[in-house]
């Protein structure tokens, strides 16, 4: 990076000389340029636009299509799937279900996400690098092979947690079988697994509040909670919101989890929208019916990223 | 100990309040090691458990009266060795390597295009472009893989891995993008006119001034394409079904498993395995690791 400022900028000075030359006597050129120029950058873009048209927008609308098919796909049936689902009580069971997962998830992610985020903030510089290497270690571990360990961990005859349980003398748990505990269990994996995001990005923002504004709060005689109160939150507000949005989506959408340690059992309780999907549509080969299933996530993903995009947007402006 | 809570009173001794307040500091301090040891042995438990179980022998495993977290009978590499020649494990790795390969390869070339003409160039509807890059980024896999099924049904890649590098790209392009239009708009725009008045064209000021100054933004992107398309898992559980097609995440979970039988010992060998390369990555790439993931929020 050093080398290329420094090749570059001693040539500087002659060479705008010789562009505001040019440009004068050339101005008539300069429009046609400047259409070849806005060419080649759509051309840069293409393959881009054409990923995106193609696996993306194509099949969002496609899947609105497919989703008013009968089973064979030879029938036109109109709302005919969705008022199924909205007749099925196993339906109304896995909104639920989803709501549950969703938001008790996010708040406990965002929780020990501010904790730990706080915790390594006030331990000495040189010490903060290992302790977010070793909390960042959930999410670094493909979700698909974590949630088999958990499974493992959970595993009805050798659950590793009944053992130390059984020490105490308490009874063993079982964990997903029960479909209370089961949906414990998958919420406790995805707060497991993301919490350690939270914790990132809220350091990231943390180390972006002046220390200044700290100083002089203790110079007022404020104390812990009224620092925190009075400056990191209103601080990191933005990035909290855009965070828990963020989150909101993914674990809303979640499908790694639920899918690997109970399949939406015990009884379909622990189903979410995107395993209740998957059954619906590949396994049980009703792919219209899955399709419908799905796109009842749309409506609350597209309220959420339109709230994030407004946050990130906000924020870009605030950083400059 | 006792020298520093002797030093701590003499300094309360001799300044009053300043004392207190790092003695409250250190308290704080303690305070902080505490929840944090806490937190990571609720972080570290399943990596932990599945790196334990994965060295006992089967008959340990299976055995339930001792401790399951510890290795009683003396550690032993045979579950590795069952994975290896027993099972289609490395075929699956196999997969997943060239299906990884081949879609961080194609995610940067499209995105760090994209990025070079939207963050640079501009055309007209580049700033609507650039705001649906980042919409696309937030569609999750689990909307779309219904209609996908049917559009990789119909190209023919059904139950086939190049079938995923068809659609892996939606889940890397979008994000790549994104942090490297930041990345580039972040560099001085008295570089590339330097570069444009020497007589650089697009390509060459691309390749000469922009992907040597965005390298870090860049790492940061294939790391997260890599981490991404080895870790995905909705797609090639709907798209792929046939042994010698499938990848790791999902061979691992499913096609391991015979029968009723859990070979608990093998499969968490195989999860070891199979989460080592974007661990090994994160380990020494951290500080790109960190950077990717925090750019979607803060913009570069």
């Amino acid at each position: 990076m050093a080398d290329t400022i420094h090749t570059w900028s001693p040539r500087l000075p002659r060479n705008r000389l010789q562009e505001a030359l040019l440009t004068s006597s050339t101005a008539r050129g300069l429009h046609q340029v400047l259409r070849r120029r806005s060419t080649i950058a759509f051309l840069m873009c293409l393959p881009l636009i054409l990923i995106i048209a193609c696996l993306v927008v194509y099949p969002a609308l496609y899947s609105i299509y497919l989703s008013m098919l009968n089973k064979a796909q030879t029938r036109f049936i109109g709302f005919g799937n969705f008022s199924f689902l909205l007749s099925r009580d196993v339906f109304w069971m896995v909104v639920q279900q989803s709501a549950i997962f969703a938001l008790t998830a996010v708040f406990f992610k965002a929780l020990i996400g501010l904790i730990t985020a706080h915790l390594i903030n006030n331990l000495p510089a040189k010490g903060q690098r290992k302790w977010r290497g070793m909390l960042l270690v959930p999410w670094v571990i493909p979700l698909a092979l974590s949630s088999l360990g958990w499974w493992w961990l959970f595993d009805p005859t050798h659950s590793a947690f009944n053992y130390i349980l059984k020490s105490f003398g308490h009874d063993e748990i079982a964990w997903l079988s029960n479909p209370y505990w089961a949906r414990f269990s998958v919420i406790l994996v995805n707060i497991w697994y993301g919490a350690p995001f939270f914790l990132i990005m809220y350091l990231a923002a943390l180390k972006s509040v002046p220390e200044q504004l700290y100083e002089a709060a203790a110079i007022d005689g404020a104390n812990a909670w009224q620092k925190f109160r009075h400056i990191t939150l209103p601080m990191m507000r933005n990035i909290i919101a855009i965070t828990v949005l963020f989150s909101l989506i993914v674990t809303f959408a979640n499908f790694d989890i639920v899918q690997i340690m109970t399949a939406g059992g015990p009884r379909n309780m622990t189903h979410v929208f995107a395993t209740y999907a998957f059954l619906l549509g590949i396994r049980s080969g009703d792919l219209p019916l899955g399709a419908a299933t799905s796109l009842f996530m749309f409506p609350i993903l597209a309220v959420a990223a339109i709230f994030i995009l407004r946050g990130v947007r906000k924020r870009g402006r605030e950083i400059g | 100990m006792s020298t520093a809570a002797v030093a701590a009173r003499g300094a309360g001794a001799g300044l009053g309040v300043k004392g207190s307040l790092s003695r409250n500091r250190r308290w704080a301090l303690i305070a902080s090691y505490f929840f944090l040891v806490l937190f990571a042995i609720f972080f570290l438990i399943p990596p932990y458990y599945m790196i334990v179980t994965a060295f006992k022998s089967d008959a340990e495993v299976a055995h339930m009266a001792t401790n399951p977290w510890i290795i009683a009978n003396g550690a032993t590499l045979d579950q590795f060795k069952l994975l290896l020649t027993q099972s289609d494990f490395l075929i699956f790795f196999k997969n997943t390597a060239i299906v990884t390969l081949c879609v961080v390869a194609i995610t940067m070339v499209v995105s760090v295009l994209a990025a070079f003409s939207l963050g640079r160039m501009r055309f007209w509807g580049s700033s609507i472009l650039a705001t649906g890059i980042f919409l696309t980024y937030l569609v999750p896999d689990t909307l779309l893989f219904i209609p996908l099924f049917q559009i990789v049904k119909a190209v023919g890649l059904l139950n086939s891995y190049w079938g995923m590098v068809l659609v892996y790209p939606t889940l890397t392009v979008p994000f790549c993008t994104w942090i490297m239009i930041g990345y580039f708009q972040s560099i001085p725009k008295e570089l590339d006119e330097a570069a444009l008045i020497d007589g650089a064209g697009h390509m060459q000021m691309l390749t000469k001034i922009f992907i040597p100054v965005a390298m870090p933004g860049i790492i940061a992107a294939m790391i997260f394409a890599f981490t991404v398309s080895w870790a995905a898992f909705v797609y090639p559980m709907a798209f792929l079904y046939s042994a010698d097609q499938q990848v790791l995440t999902v061979g691992t979970v499913t096609s391991l498993i015979r029968a009723d039988v859990y070979k608990w010992g093998m499969l968490m060998a195989g999860a070891l395995i199979a989460a080592a390369p974007p661990l090994v990555i994160y380990a020494f790439l951290m500080d790109y690791y960190i950077a990717g993931l925090t750019a979607g929020a803060t913009k570069g």
